[in-house]
């Protein structure tokens, strides 16, 4: 199990001694997280490694789940694409399946915590049971141009938390309770960003027989349309005309996504018979991913939208060049020609695979900027800190809080 | 309270922020004025100091989002550099600061009617932001000026950052906490004067750090 101290050789003495500082301001608090998966995708990953961190701190942080079926999370996902933009037919059956499975979920879970903390739009109508406590919601997704249909039906539960967090400033909307800007983090001890020894990383290749004898351009996202894995294709097949190399596309899927399996089928078509391409199914195999971003020349990420794109950060905390498109929080870790390249279509990306494939240098010399800036910014303990604040804010609404 | 002078020791305190989303965002020069304007002053302080606990290790980056927008979204890049150019130093307030913005910007729209007509892309609008912080005392705790070295050695940038920053500008002291301790209460004015004829601005905290203790060690010797 990992310990706070344990984080002192990255981030220093006194970073810890200030969150530890901090915890005993809420110590003994109860903090609820609620969100609807334990595995795959953003949110869980962070709340496996914070929870337990926390209650270290002395914060009774627990975690749990909200239950749905097939149905509902059919409709949770047709929500998820319409927020971040994409058309998507929902009509009142679709309110009325949400509506439903949350009716029951609210009959089940105790939320008598002092702070029930809500991720995501899965679980929100929870909040029709909010009592005295303190409720948070936190929306990891992109809503910076939401379809007004769902975002109006969410609106009518938003307004009841005592504060909303989003990940990117872009994402804010004008809303009649405080809302603050938290970015998501990584954990630099995890399997999927500690250090690895050569021959883990080689023996994964050698898995997936994949051989290192022409430049790597990877990207790690599960198989999602809003991560455009065919656009990526594309951008590959446009450099190639120019210099011969590998792509490798992989990824899990959430046991919330019903729709990876379309997708991946989609890819696998596009691929083709192109033995360069390795496409590849890693369902949370975090030693592997971080084995094959670190065998990696080039990490790409063209999603078309992203809440925030931890893959970015993680690639940047292992000081990879990355192309990504400037969507969502990626520019928020990228600040282009410093600490990435940003691109906005696929022939962007083209031409900027290719710019940093013929400057080893240029490329090297952004990947240690990138590292840098995770390292200052986005790292979990940046995060605890932050949420510890938020927490606080909660009984502080002045903007200079002397504690 | 953080530490006021007379023969008082030196407690260490920090401060730790959250950003608060305002919901106002603007796509040309005139909104941003208008915002400018209206905005609290915790929004104008997040913008002219954010730069400088998240961008630590890229002195000398311009401590001002307003410049740095401007410059790179509106692509006026004469008004971006008068932005970055204005010395955060020579005001005691943050209302001092947010009205040298404004008349800045009114007199490069006086004189270049044109960039009214320029905008930011979908997705590149400015969007005000709050800062909120949090104020705390360390453990740190200095009585003479061999203690506060040592202190200042181990405190955290937040620390320094807290003294140095917002205890002048923010919490309108006029001078930096350092100074002011180690004038009244060491009685030091020589050194006192040194700390505060820094310009903070153009160091990272890192490299700030080092100056002050290289000054009170340099003294000391």
């Amino acid at each position: 199990m990992i310990k706070i101290d344990d984080y002192i050789p990255i981030v220093g003495q006194s970073t810890i001694d200030e969150i530890r500082m901090l915890a005993a301001k809420m110590a003994g608090r109860r903090v609820q997280h609620i969100n609807s998966t334990a595995v795959g995708g953003g949110v869980a990953e962070i709340l496996n490694r914070m929870v337990p961190l926390l209650n270290e701190l002395g914060i009774n942080a627990g975690w749990d789940l909200i239950k749905g079926g097939q149905d509902f999370y059919s409709v949770t996902k047709k929500f998820h694409n319409a927020l971040h933009g994409r058309p998507e037919a929902i009509d009142q059956r679709d309110f009325d399946i949400f509506m439903e499975v949350s009716r029951q979920n609210i009959a089940k879970l105790d939320t008598s915590s002092d702070i029930v903390f809500v991720h995501d739009p899965q679980p929100i109508a929870l909040v029709e049971k909010k009592k005295e406590n303190k409720w948070l919601w936190r929306c990891h997704i992109d809503v910076s141009s939401p379809n007004q249909k769902v975002w109006k039906f969410l609106l009518d539960f938003i307004v009841k938390y005592d504060s909303a967090v989003f990940s990117a400033p872009g994402f804010s909307q004008k809303l009649p309770i405080r809302q603050f800007l938290i970015s998501p983090s990584i954990d630099p001890l995890s399997d999927k960003n500690k250090d690895l020894p050569q021959e883990v990383i080689d023996g994964v290749l050698n898995k997936y027989e994949i051989v290192r004898d022409k430049p790597i351009i990877t990207q790690i996202s599960r198989f999602d349309y809003l991560k455009d894995p065919l656009g990526v294709i594309e951008a590959y097949s446009q450099v190639k005309r120019y210099i011969d190399c590998q792509l490798i596309l992989a990824g899990g899927t959430a046991s919330d996504d019903p729709e990876g399996q379309k997708v991946l089928d989609e890819v696998l078509e596009k691929a083709g018979s192109d033995k360069d391409i390795h496409i590849l199914l890693l369902p949370q195999n975090d030693i592997e991913v971080n084995a094959l971003q670190r065998a990696s020349d080039i990490i790409i990420q063209k999603s078309i939208k992203e809440g925030f794109g931890l893959t970015v950060a993680e690639a940047l905390w292992k000081a990879k060049p990355v192309v990504a498109s400037s969507v969502g929080g990626i520019s928020l870790q990228i600040r282009h020609k410093y600490s990435g390249l940003l691109c906005h279509s696929i022939e962007g990306a083209a031409f900027a695979i290719k710019q940093l494939l013929h400057s080893p240098d240029y490329a090297k010399k952004l990947g240690a900027n990138g590292r840098e800036h995770i390292k200052n910014n986005f790292l979990l303990t940046r995060h605890i800190k932050e949420y510890i604040l938020l927490f606080l804010s909660l009984y502080h609404p002045e903007d200079v809080v002397n504690l | 309270m953080p530490p006021s002078g007379m023969e008082t020791p030196f407690v260490f305190y920090a401060s730790s922020h959250i950003s608060e989303l305002t919901g106002l965002r603007a796509s040309t020069l005139g909104q941003l004025l208008e915002l400018i304007r209206d905005v609290p002053g915790s929004s104008i302080y997040h913008h002219t100091h954010r730069f400088l606990q998240q961008h630590q290790y890229l002195s000398p980056e311009p401590p001002n989002d307003f410049s740095y927008w401007v410059a790179d979204c509106l692509g006026d890049v004469e008004l971006g550099e008068k932005l970055a150019s204005i010395d955060t130093m020579q005001f005691l307030t943050i209302r001092a600061l947010r009205d040298k913005i404004t008349a800045t910007i009114e007199k490069h729209l006086e004189e270049n009617a044109l960039v009214k007509m320029r905008f930011a892309r979908s997705g590149e609008e400015f969007h005000f932001i709050k800062s909120v912080s949090f104020v705390f005392s360390t453990n740190y705790v200095a009585h003479d000026l061999d203690e506060f070295a040592q202190a200042l050695k181990k405190v955290t940038i937040d620390s320094i950052y807290f003294h140095i920053f917002e205890a002048r500008l923010r919490l309108e002291k006029k001078v930096n906490d350092f100074s002011n301790w180690i004038g009244s209460a060491i009685g030091d004015k020589q050194l006192a004067n040194k700390i505060s004829r820094l310009d903070p601005y153009t160091y990272t905290l890192e490299d700030l750090r080092n100056k002050i203790i290289y000054l009170i060690q340099k003294r000391s010797s």
